[in-house]
């Protein structure tokens, strides 16, 4: 199997990832897609870890800190988003401006 | 601070430890100024201990650094270059210490460490105490910078910042507004003739290339720097001298100048600042010797002012005033011996002129102390109340005046001397010129000084109070000075004193004894002398007594003397009037209207300018300029303002759409 199939998968996970964080309204779908971007990365260092055998485990290794760092984060982002609600009854990503001019 | 001494040294003679290190004179009292102008206010009336001690040292080191000199230590020259350009301009800050800056050295010490003890007394409970402290410093720093300068840079320098602690002093009283007008008015009168002094630098520097005194000396004298150009170069360095000096016709600004507390009058306006045109023209004196008519022109100019000044003397009340006309007539003196070629006598009266003047500036001021005016019409009889003040004074009057065996005499008939000496054996005009204004002046100077002394110690007391001798901070420092006066004139003694071997030209041989100039000149202008105080004697106090008995016997006459200013004047000026006072009269007035209206109308002129500069450069190309560039910034701010959203899906629709822009910028070409 050739490498360009799993880069053509990660770029597609990571395209849906992307209109997810652009379009989606809702924040926990929003957190959801950055995971997929998070995803679509951790795909690429696989492959390529599996393709260039010389490198070592480091692309795999590398993958499991992505993993843990997507943890911590939609921790984060989860504990965020329910403070808003908590605040404003909604988790409408459009109604959170409060940084406008 | 790294010094190259010089190699010039004379071979077989090494400079004395002290005079090499003669820099850190004026750094003293530079230091003491910013002691005393940052930390004073905390000392609590205790100030004056820094500048005192700061001078103190300085005069310590003068007088070691003089002794080493006169015992056959060689000058010393010797510089640090502050910055260079390339190697045709090169600035630096150096001394040139040999016996003209000695002499000078020890005067300016000497006065500035009585003033500033003198001050403790007479500026005691001022408001301004701290501050007068550290300009008086401040002052005495930058004389000592001047004088000790190697190059005309940095004496420029030093010149311009006694100017402005010159105006800071002037001005110290600075709540009533004639004497802020007259601090003003004496810093752009000496501008006018600095302006003069800038560009005779620059001629002389684009004529030798250099700054250096000594070298541009060098050059006239081995003829390189000569012609026009040099007549021009002396000239405007003579127009600076002209404005520090206060000769005519930039003398306006001195009688003003007395609006000053009286120790800064003493120090700076008698002894010290506006002796150093007369230093400037004594430093460049080979240039001048060689640069055409130049000390013509000195000479004429100096002649001018001494009999102007003395005349103006004559006619004053007040009694500050009288000394200060005193002192522009008396610069004049040096001046005009420096005119005539007579460098060691013109050097010499400066010497002396110093002591007796800020003696009597000195002594002013403990009157004034004490009856709290100016105007002698005010004192009177003061002798009973005042007695060292009075003795005091009566030695510096003498000493001015010129009677044996005070240090007047000695000076003032150097000049006479030398005058006739250059009228008689090489008929100069310029030089029967100076000689018969000398004699004039001498008559009129003891006349003044007569008048002076009978109107504030004899007589009756005419003004409120009773008086009081000042306390011993103020005294002491005049008797010091009296025995100064009484005896630094022993140090020109013709023929055997030593100052002629220590201040002269190369190549002036010294004069012998001499019948006609030894013993008959200096009889003849002591006999003028003693002649103007009995006229003086005579006219002032003398008839003034019949003046009281024809007075009740007729009362319209004693109704017309009632009339105050010219009470002396108008009666037993009977005589004096028609020849003297229309005299005197006509050039006060030409100094008040003629003179001051060209000073003030160029103010007005300078005023009127800076307001239109103001009005159409600031206001309109500056301001319109700052306010442009901050309205752009707004409305380009303004435009910007609408991406901000706030809504955090469009910023990172952004951050991908500039990704994506950069990706196809870079990533696939």
């Amino acid at each position: 199997m050739p490498v360009s199939y799993f880069l053509v998968l990660s770029a597609l996970l990571f395209s849906v990832g992307v209109y997810g964080v652009l379009a989606r309204q809702n924040a926990v779908l929003v957190l959801l897609s950055v995971e997929l971007m998070l995803n679509a990365t951790n795909i690429n260092l696989v492959a390529f870890s599996a393709f260039f055998q010389e490198a070592g485990v480091a692309g795999q290794v590398f993958a499991l800190f992505v993993i843990a760092v997507a943890a911590a984060e939609v921790g984060i982002g989860l504990a965020i988003v329910i403070l808003i609600f908590r605040n404003r009854q909604s988790v409408d990503v459009d109604e959170m401006s409060l940084m406008k001019w | 601070m790294i010094f190259a001494l010089a190699e010039e040294a004379t071979p077989g003679t090494v400079a004395g430890f002290a005079t090499e290190y003669m820099w850190a004179v004026p750094l003293l009292p530079f230091l003491a100024a910013v002691i005393i102008g940052f930390f004073g206010r905390k000392m609590g009336g205790k100030e004056h201990y820094v500048g005192i001690f700061a001078v103190g040292a300085g005069l310590v080191m003068s007088l070691i650094a003089f002794a080493q000199l006169a015992g056959g230590n060689a000058a010393v020259e010797a510089s640090y270059t502050w910055f260079r350009l390339d190697d045709s301009l090169e600035l630096e800050f150096g001394m040139n210490y040999d016996f003209l800056t000695g002499v000078m050295f020890v005067v300016v010490t000497t006065i500035s460490l009585l003033v500033h003890i003198y001050s403790t007394g007479y500026m005691h409970g001022d408001k301004r105490y701290t501050w007068f402290y550290a300009a008086l410093s401040l002052f005495t720093g930058s004389m000592l910078f001047l004088v000790i300068a190697n190059n005309l840079m940095q004496m420029f320098v030093g010149w311009e910042l006694v100017g402005v602690c010159s105006y800071f002093l002037i001005g110290h009283y600075w709540e009533e507004s004639p004497n802020s007008s007259a601090a003003i008015k004496a810093f752009i009168t000496t501008r006018i003739g600095d302006v003069g002094f800038l560009f005779g630098i620059f001629v002389l520097f684009v004529a030798t290339g250099t700054f250096d005194i000594i070298e541009i000396n060098h050059l006239a004298e081995e003829g390189e720097l000569g012609g026009s150009i040099a007549t021009i170069g002396a000239l405007l360095l003579f127009c600076g001298a002209v404005g520090k000096s206060a000769q005519v016709p930039l003398h306006v600004w001195l009688p003003d100048a007395m609006a000053g507390p009286t120790p800064v009058s003493a120090l700076i306006h008698a002894a010290t600042m506006v002796v150093a045109g007369v230093y400037l023209v004594a430093r460049m004196f080979i240039l001048f010797e060689h640069a055409g008519a130049a000390l013509n022109v000195v000479a004429i100019v100096a002649s001018i002012t001494m009999l102007i000044a003395a005349a103006l003397a004559l006619v004053q009340d007040d009694i500050k005033r009288v000394l200060a006309y005193s002192t522009v007539s008396q610069l004049a003196y040096m001046m005009a011996a420096l005119g005539v070629g007579a460098y060691t006598a013109g050097v010499f009266h400066l010497f002396t002129h110093a002591f007796f003047k800020a003696l009597l500036f000195l002594g002013a001021g403990s009157l004034i102390h004490a009856v709290h005016s100016n105007n002698m019409s005010d004192m009177g009889g003061l002798r009973k109340y005042m007695p060292h003040t009075f003795k005091t004074f009566i030695i510096g009057s003498l000493a001015l005046a010129g009677i044996f065996p005070l240090a007047g005499f000695f000076s003032k008939d150097e000049i006479v001397g030398e005058a006739f000496r250059a009228a008689s054996e090489e008929t100069q005009i310029t030089a029967i010129i100076v000689f018969a204004s000398a004699i004039i002046t001498a008559f009129l100077t003891a006349l003044y000084m007569t008048r002076a002394c009978i109107k504030t110690f004899f007589g009756e007391y005419r003004g409120h109070g009773t008086p009081h001798e000042s306390p011993p901070s103020m005294v002491v420092p005049l008797w010091i000075l009296a025995g100064a006066s009484l005896s630094v004139g022993l140090l020109g003694l013709p023929v055997v004193g030593p100052f002629a071997d220590w201040i002269n030209v190369p190549g002036e041989t010294r004069h012998g004894f001499d019948t006609l100039y030894n013993i008959v000149l200096p009889l003849a202008s002591v006999g003028i002398a003693v002649a103007a105080i009995w006229l003086g004697w005579v006219l002032f106090y003398k008839e003034r007594r019949q003046v009281d008995i024809l007075s009740t016997r007729f009362a319209w006459v004693y109704r017309l003397l009632e009339n105050k200013y010219y009470l002396d004047d108008i009666y037993m000026g009977g005589i004096v009037r028609p020849v003297q006072y229309p005299l005197a009269a006509f050039a006060y007035w030409t100094n008040q209207h003629i003179l001051d209206g060209i000073v003030n109308g160029t103010a007005h002129a300078t005023v009127g300018a800076g307001q239109g500069v103001y009005g159409v450069i600031d206001q309109q190309v500056v301001d319109a300029g700052v306010n442009g560039a901050a309205g752009l910034t707004g409305f380009s701010g303004g435009l910007l303002r609408y991406i901000q959203t706030g809504n955090v899906q469009r910023y990172a629709a952004f951050l991908f759409i500039a990704i994506a822009a950069f990706v196809a910028l870079f990533g696939l070409t």
